[in-house]
């Protein structure tokens, strides 16, 4: 009996796991400071984790196909490089097409690498990582980049406008999140990117083309990168070219916090943002209680961890594998 | 013989899963120095009696007894220190390291401070290779061995330890004659120092030529054993096949439509060669042969999974080329694959969203799917098939075989193909579940639709087909109407027995 209850105890852990660390962290910084929870405060939150919580929304389709993107991270400091850059020499009117087009291009050659010529997305989107940022560099010189006239352009406000009393990037990600979860959840595509990430043989026996369907999720997470680098080059109107660096972990614990599993096959829209808020409100609580703003790395990286372990965990219904 | 200790010896074991009595009282003894071949039809019972031995499966009764000692096996590792050690048909070797290092892998001899004492090693493993009398030494890596070399490794990888009993299961299936001969040399030695070896094997040419004494299961009970001195070929299958199976013939009464499929000539590479057949609407054609045979790899290539290196397939009377699987089911031509959880179904997905995963664009409204489309499908054939289920939100994992079998021919027959093709359509499914999938496949093809069979069980293959194509190393030995047809001519055809009469 005792075993039984100790077995039932695990497999409960394992799947309330997320939740119940979320309540203690919520509880704690609660006590320890006031603030953590009041409306400005959360509003605070919800906006600065709009960037992520946008990336993350494509990146969990790739997710659910079956694979990694490591690449958004630093895709999305091209996005801004490139359309900060295009400001002043084409305007914003044709700046922002043209680097949707650069951003979707480079998430059409991991798409093919990944999808069509099956190659390890783990290795790909690592290596892409780092050609993305040489080609960040290369493309501005190493220079940060600025826009000349920050006053007179309408183009920060896709950054630090409102509407409705709510600020755009809210409106932005709530908006695109509603409509990728549509996506994922109503129509064909969606139902095969389930079946591909499932069981990708069985979604090859019953005639979809698995390599299509991982091509367009790595064109969508790509369309997601370039929308969050928009938000981030009109929120400050000027940028390192690292300023997306370290984000593709930040995306990846939300997608996973969330409950999508790295096995593929499974997570949804909702619960993407669900993990945003999470994580976006265990790092300022971080912040709140006076920790140094480094630990942050240390902590996401906790949790990550914590997290996959919880949904293998849940998988075979016990913490710790019997197999050594 | 009967004065000497058997080296081991089974009693009794029975063996019972929800639905199904696995083994049924089985009862077997080898002697040291004996070949004691165990036969009997795919699902007799075979390997969840290996299972047993091999301590992956504890039985509910009866009992191990090695050297007339009783033991309780735990795993195959635990039965190895009892000196019972197993040969299996799929090789289980690091290919990058060499012959010594997989022989004693995990109990590699040391010296001091855990290094490897290489010298003792080597020497070792030299000493075992030199009994065998093998063209390789310890140093060879075991990736540059062919396969019949490979197999050798394993054979000395028991010989590590005091052996009582081998047990080989299917050890020629990928093996030349050439090699066999080295083979049945080495399994004479290991007789001659008084090891007791199960020899598992469908080829009969073999069994009368190395074994002593031939024991047969069926249907999971144990149906005799035969001094292969004394007996024949046909005493052997009769055992085999007995008389308590429905054989009750497939009678069709139903007229038979146009050849939906025509296949001429039909070759890809070393699998198969020279393939010819065709099915008529409203006829099922079975597909018989023992694993390796080509069967599985005929029905990929129709399904766009392989590219065929010549020959020509004719839908309706039209060539075609089958690019892809997407390709093929557009084309009509629908595949209820052999390995159900590995290509049939998406676990993790409801019944409903599996039934109707190759058309959920086509019933689409708009950019959305439609849900009432699905389910109205999902509830249609869930009564036509009888699939036992809650309903359509159920996981699929969570159903029996027999009910995760019926949601994949659903979902094809709610497509309406022109050929359905049905691949080990009852393996993993319980004995009552069995006839109902049967009863189905005959249904279908009186409603009309062309139905391949592909069965590695010969009662499943004569109760369900119209014809039956028998297949032999990649060839197409004969195909017998179902009135010619008898279980020996079939066991023949498909031993390659008849291919030396045809050519002679």
């Amino acid at each position: 009996m005792e075993s039984m209850s100790k077995a039932g105890i695990g497999r409960f852990l394992a799947r309330q796991g997320i939740l119940i660390a979320f309540a203690v962290f919520i509880i704690g910084f609660t006590l320890a400071n006031g603030r953590f929870l009041s409306p400005e405060n959360v509003m605070g939150v919800v906006r600065s984790s709009a960037i992520l919580g946008v990336m993350a929304l494509g990146v969990t389709f790739v997710v659910i196909s079956g694979n990694l993107d490591l690449s958004v991270g630093s895709m999305m400091s091209f996005s801004t490089i490139v359309v900060l850059d295009l400001h002043d020499k084409i305007g914003p009117v044709l700046a922002i097409p043209a680097m949707f087009v650069m951003t979707l291009c480079l998430g059409a050659f991991i798409g093919f690498l990944v999808g069509y010529l099956k190659l390890n997305s783990l290795i790909v989107t690592l290596g892409m990582l780092s050609a993305i940022h040489g080609l960040t560099l290369t493309y501005s010189g190493g220079q940060n980049m600025d826009i000349a006239d920050k006053e007179g352009t309408w183009f920060s406000v896709f950054g630090q406008g409102s509407a409705l009393g709510i600020p755009v990037p809210i409106l932005i990600f709530l908006l695109l999140a509603a409509l990728l979860g549509i996506v994922l959840a109503k129509t064909p595509f969606g139902r095969k990117v389930y079946a591909v990430g499932g069981n990708g043989t069985a979604a090859t026996f019953s005639g979809i083309k698995r390599a299509r369907i991982v091509f367009l999720c790595y064109v969508m997470s790509s369309f997601c990168v370039a929308v969050a680098g928009l938000i981030q080059a009109s929120r400050s109107l000027g940028s390192q070219n690292t300023v997306g660096q370290g984000l593709e972990l930040d995306v990846l614990a939300a997608v996973i916090l969330g409950g999508a599993s790295l096995l593929g096959g499974s997570g949804t829209i909702f619960k993407t943002v669900i993990g945003v808020l999470i994580l976006g409100f265990i790092q300022n609580g971080l912040l709140l209680v006076g920790l140094q703003f480094y630990v942050q790395f240390v902590v996401t990286w906790a949790i990550i961890i914590l997290a996959v372990w919880l949904d293998i965990a849940a998988k075979r219904g016990k913490l710790l594998s019997t197999i050594a | 013989m009967s004065d000497q200790t058997p080296a081991l010896r089974l009693e009794g074991i029975v063996k019972t899963f929800p639905g199904v009595r696995a083994l049924d009282g089985v009862s077997l003894s080898v002697m040291p120095g004996e070949v004691h071949a165990l036969m009997g039809e795919n699902g007799a019972g075979k390997s969840t009696l290996m299972k047993v031995l091999g301590g992956i499966y504890q039985p509910q009764e009866g009992r191990i007894i090695v050297e007339e000692v009783p033991t309780v096996m735990t795993s195959p590792l635990q039965a190895k220190s009892k000196g019972i050690v197993f040969i299996h048909q799929e090789l289980s070797l690091a290919e990058e390291l060499t012959v010594a290092e997989n022989i004693y892998l995990g109990e590699l001899p040391r010296r001091s401070f855990g290094r490897v004492d290489w010298e003792k090693l080597y020497t070792q493993t030299d000493a075992i290779l030199a009994k065998l009398k093998v063209g390789f030494n310890a140093k060879t890596i075991v990736g540059d061995l062919s396969i019949a070399n490979q197999q050798m490794v394993e054979i000395a990888r028991a010989l590590t330890v005091d052996a009582k009993a081998v047990i080989f299961d299917e050890p020629t299936a990928s093996l030349t004659d050439a090699e066999k001969v080295v083979l049945f040399d080495v399994i004479s030695d290991l007789q001659r120092q008084g090891v007791g070896i199960i020899y598992i094997s469908h080829r009969m040419e073999e069994i009368f030529k190395i074994t002593d004494r031939i024991s047969v299961l069926r249907d999971g009970s144990y149906r005799g054993t035969l001094e292969t001195r004394n007996t024949t070929e046909e005493e052997v299958t009769q055992l085999m096949i007995g008389r308590a199976l429905d054989l009750s013939r497939n009678e069709s009464n139903h007229e038979l439509g146009d050849v939906a499929l025509e296949v001429r000539g039909l070759s890809c590479g070393h699998m198969f060669k020279d393939v010819s057949f065709d099915v008529r609407r409203g006829e099922v054609l079975g597909f018989y042969g023992l694993v390796g045979a080509g069967r599985t790899e005929i029905v990929e290539t129709l399904f766009g999974l392989r590219e065929p290196s010549g020959g020509k397939i004719l839908l309706d009377g039209e060539e075609v080329r089958i690019s892809s699987p997407a390709d093929a089911i557009s084309k009509g031509i629908s595949l209820v694959p052999e390995d159900r959880k590995g290509q049939g179904l998406v676990l993790g997905m409801n019944c409903r969203d599996n039934m109707t995963l190759p058309q959920v664009g086509e019933l689409s409204s708009g950019p959305f799917v439609a849900p009432g489309a699905e389910t109205a499908i999902f509830d249609k054939y869930k009564e036509k098939l009888d699939i036992r289920t809650p309903g359509w939100k159920q996981t699929v994992g969570n159903l029996s075989g027999g009910n995760q079998q019926k949601i994949v021919i659903a979902k094809w027959l709610s497509m309406h193909p022109k050929v359905l093709i049905v691949d080990e359509p009852t393996r993993g499914i319980d004995v009552g579940s069995k006839s109902e999938i049967h009863n189905l496949i005959r249904d279908l093809a009186a409603q009309g639709y062309a139905v391949i069979v592909v069965s590695s069980e010969m009662p499943e293959v004569l109760h369900v087909s119209d014809r039956i194509v028998a297949m032999f190393s990649g060839r197409v030995m004969r195909t017998f109407t179902s009135e010619e047809v008898t279980e020996e001519s079939l066991i023949q055809a498909i031993s390659g027995i008849t291919a030396t009469e045809k050519v002679a």
